[in-house]
């Protein structure tokens, strides 16, 4: 339904399970995606899955220098980033009257410092080609909160606000800003919960299930594509109910 | 007219998609030229990639008109 034949999209984190579905899914609609993230090997794999229109561009969102780069290196191996998606994201749990300064700050800088650096320098391109599809991963916690991970939540609600602030700097140039919060999705991370944890969280969630991670990139291929040009700083929750906001 | 002011005259008149007789030494990018802030932004990061220079934003707050571009550019190369 979406095509975005043409297009450019590069992906962070693409070697977790959500950015690898938001790849594919990228991929499949038509789009050129450059692969970034930390490990190169599953970014490797998942080049060679996609086959063509497939690049590994692998990045170290904690190095300053690394993100600064990132954009231009997908340049250089697209020709353009007509579509960024910030998905990388690392936690640092604890309760906050046991939180360290380093475990605050790495979370910060990962997940939203580098966001930002990634759409400064993507924007830079997108207002002189006058189009910009620009889509952050942040989460349900962002919104709700969640006991032992200030650090994540603040990065993941201050993505929503950095989104809408450059939303609308950059609505009148054909750009997009937008964020995807997914809630409970399944993934590695997921995986090593318990049956007890599992049923507790499952409470929680109307739909009775986890989300599945294609289920978050399908949003992401819609806020990508030309027809959702008229959404931009919106936040599309995807989290089975579990918070209707 | 210098080099300098030819190649700036260049970038505004394709960046802002006026007529070149438009950009006057006292044309104001704003208030003559139809610019917005945002236009602003983008003809100073295009001047600093065409003379590959550095624009620092209190200078660039000072470049309001043509004229205070092409004088800013030619200290500055």
């Amino acid at each position: 339904m979406f095509d975005l034949t043409g297009k450019t999209a590069l992906v962070t984190g693409a070697s977790g399970g959500i950015g690898a579905d938001i790849a594919r899914a990228l991929h499949k609609a038509g789009a050129v995606v450059g692969l970034s993230g930390t490990r190169v090997a599953p970014l490797e794999e998942l080049a060679a899955e996609l086959g063509e229109r497939a690049h590994v561009l692998a990045c170290n969102l904690s190095v300053a220098e690394e993100v600064e780069g990132l954009v231009k290196r997908g340049v250089e191996a697209m020709g353009s980033v007509d579509i960024l998606v910030n998905n990388a994201g690392i936690t640092r749990d604890g309760l906050a009257m046991r939180m360290s300064d380093e475990d605050w700050a790495s979370v910060i800088d990962v997940n939203l410092t580098a966001s930002f650096r990634l759409c400064r320098a993507a924007i830079r391109g997108m207002m002189k080609a006058r189009y910009g599809r620009i889509i952050n991963i942040s989460s349900v916690v962002g919104t709700t909160g969640n006991p032992g991970q200030a650090n994540y939540c603040a990065s993941k609600a201050g993505m929503v606000g950095m989104s809408k602030a450059l939303a609308s700097e950059v609505a009148s140039r054909g750009i997009t800003v937008n964020c995807v919060a997914p809630g409970f999705i399944e993934t590695a991370m997921t995986d090593k919960l318990n049956e007890a944890q599992k049923g507790g969280i499952l409470s929680a969630v109307p739909a009775g299930r986890m989300g599945r991670p294609e289920e978050i990139a399908a949003a992401v291929v819609y806020l990508a594509s030309g027809e959702a040009g008229y959404v931009t700083g919106a936040t599309l929750h995807v989290n089975g109910g579990m918070a209707m906001i | 007219m210098s080099d300098i002011a030819d190649r700036v005259k260049k970038i505004v008149v394709e960046h802002l998609g006026v007529e070149e007789d438009k950009v006057t030494e006292t044309a104001s990018f704003i208030d003559d030229l139809g610019a917005d802030s945002l236009d602003t932004v983008e003809l100073v990061m295009a001047f600093e990639e065409e003379f590959g220079i550095e624009i620092p934003d209190d200078a660039a707050e000072t470049i309001q008109t043509f004229g205070d571009a092409v004088g800013f550019i030619s200290k500055a190369v």
